[in-house]
């Protein structure tokens, strides 16, 4: 593989990135495309260790048909994240909760923690 | 009762909107929400990505709701949820009805339209086949999943590529369903190209572009559909057909502005944009009614919601304090039109008296185009030209005029289009 295009998720601008290998740069490759440093920081960590912030929803005890999203307050292994909604699943929260209370820290032994991002109760 | 000022709906256009209007000095306003929550569909997108362009940061959709709705705490501000209006006249008053108070009227002095859109649905669109359940739009099976903590199916196909569509195909897939395809009838995405790789690519989702379906088989429950390609002039080519098994159809093929109450209140509607004809101050046909977010057109992105709803607030706030003054005659008004290759134009008119320095033109083209100039022009003459590099229809443009463009103009005609 020498020549990659990728689509940055940075911002809704979505630029075409091309990534190509490139042993005498520092990070090992070369970027184009992008129109801002964060796509070049965004291209290299793709190539490297992609991460994704996972958002989803948890069960709430006492309601039936109400649940509280929630997301990881940091990037986690992209891989990682269908381990992490198996996770998810299972997790059910008492209210009060305040948006930004931690429900599962360190996930999965990723270093990230679940986070409300509502408040309810 | 009597408001100075009535916003009719409760998501980012109509938070944003009073929100503006209350720090420029309007003391009475009123916010009507039909959900039993502030926030409107943000509540639902539980997803991140919103507010790049306002905060700088990606927050998911409830915490953007949330900064709005703290202020509106904050601020003071009346709301009323669970509450609907009915009708409303040409003289500003709302009928309004909810469970707890029944039947009331409200005369306002301002109001500001900002109910949103909703989905288009089958029906929309013209499906054959049976007509079995399992077939949702985007936004509902959102609902369910996101809100109501009920799974919609376990084996989907998505007919459509807009936002919303992408966004569940990625949800349901997290949620442990298999999403078998996205078909979409146009040559291109319609949705953002970050959720084309986000939300598909990240997952293996195949992305099928001028394919459509064409057959929903199934008595109780959805049991398959039959996908077929289709040409240029989007006809179904005979051979292509495929059965696809499913037990999930979800619907992401485009959002209508919902504009009863606008048409009640005697709006004049543009067919363009099936939202209300508004003059720079984002003020209607009828005077003091003004009209943001998505019924006035349909954004990509709340940030660029909430930046028109403060200044349908700021135009409110205004025109309130102006009542009882006599009104300035508008008699210098520019229409503008869209012509080739530009869909629609956002302001559809401007009072060249009352014009601010800048003037921002919202714009949607009818096709991809790349390297090419969005030409201003007004009796022939050019009034401005901006080069563009790429124009996606699934992506709103915007352009800048200043005033001294406008100064010297014959007639009062401006086409903008393509070249």
């Amino acid at each position: 593989m020498g020549r990659l295009e990728k689509i940055c998720i940075l911002c809704p601008i979505g630029c075409n990135l091309i990534i190509e290998k490139d042993p005498t740069s520092k990070e090992g490759y070369k970027v184009s495309g992008n129109r801002c440093n964060r796509g070049f920081q965004y291209a290299i960590k793709e190539m490297t260790n992609p991460t994704r912030v996972l958002t989803s929803t948890v069960r709430i005890k006492g309601f039936s048909n109400s649940m509280l999203p929630v997301r990881t307050d940091v990037g986690i292994p992209k891989n990682k994240m269908l381990q992490i909604m198996d996770e998810i699943r299972y997790l059910e929260i008492e209210t009060p909760i305040n948006a930004g209370d931690i429900i599962a820290k360190n996930i999965c032994n990723t270093n990230a923690n679940l986070i409300a991002t509502k408040s309810i109760g | 009762m009597n408001y100075d000022l009535v916003v009719v709906g409760g998501g980012p256009a109509g938070l944003a909107a009073a929100i503006r209007a209350k720090e420029l000095g309007v003391m009475d306003i009123l916010i009507i929400e039909r959900d039993n929550e502030l926030g409107g569909i943000l509540n639902q997108c539980i997803h991140n990505g919103f507010g790049l362009h306002i905060f700088k940061k990606e927050l998911t959709g409830p915490e953007y709701a949330k900064i709005f709705m703290d202020k509106v705490e904050e601020l003071g501000i009346d709301y009323k949820l669970n509450t609907f209006v009915l009708d409303i006249n040409d003289k500003k008053e709302l009928a309004v009805v909810n469970s707890t108070d029944g039947f009331f009227s409200i005369q306002a002095k301002a109001i500001i339209l900002a109910m949103g859109c909703r989905e288009r649905p089958r029906g929309a669109i013209n499906i054959p086949g049976t007509r079995p359940s399992g077939i949702f739009t985007a936004g509902t099976a959102q609902r369910f999943i996101n809100i109501e903590g009920y799974m919609v199916g376990k084996k989907v196909v998505i007919l459509g590529s807009g936002d919303i569509g992408l966004i569940m195909a990625r949800r349901l897939t997290l949620e442990g369903a298999k999403v078998e395809a996205v078909a979409e009838i146009m040559p291109y995405p319609n949705g953002l190209k970050r959720n084309i790789a986000q939300c598909l690519e990240d997952f293996n989702i195949p992305l099928l572009l001028e394919h459509t379906v064409i057959d929903i088989i199934g008595r109780s429950r959805i049991e398959g559909v039959i996908l077929a390609k289709v040409d240029e002039d989007r006809n179904v080519i005979k051979g292509t057909e495929k059965h696809i098994e499913c037990d999930t159809l979800i619907l992401s093929v485009g959002l209508i502005p919902e504009n009863e109450l606008s048409k009640s209140a005697g709006v004049k509607m543009d067919p363009l944009t099936s939202g209300p004809l508004v003059d720079e101050t984002l003020e209607t046909s009828v005077a003091g009614i003004f009209a943001c977010g998505n019924v006035l057109h349909v954004h990509d992105l709340v940030d660029n919601v909430t930046k028109e709803s403060y200044k349908a607030g700021e135009s409110a706030a205004k025109y309130i304090k102006e009542v009882g003054e006599k009104k300035k005659i508008k008699d210098n008004i520019v229409h503008l039109y869209p012509e080739k290759g530009v869909r629609y134009v956002l302001p559809q008119y401007l009072d060249i008296d009352n014009l601010d320095e800048n003037i921002n033109l919202f714009m949607r083209v009818d096709n991809i185009y790349k390297n090419i100039e969005i030409i201003v022009e007004t009796n022939g003459k050019v009034i401005k030209k901006f080069k563009r590099n790429q124009l996606f229809p699934s992506e709103m443009e915007s352009i800048l005029l200043r005033k001294e463009d406008l100064n010297n103009m014959t007639g009062n005609k401006v086409s903008v289009y393509i070249k």
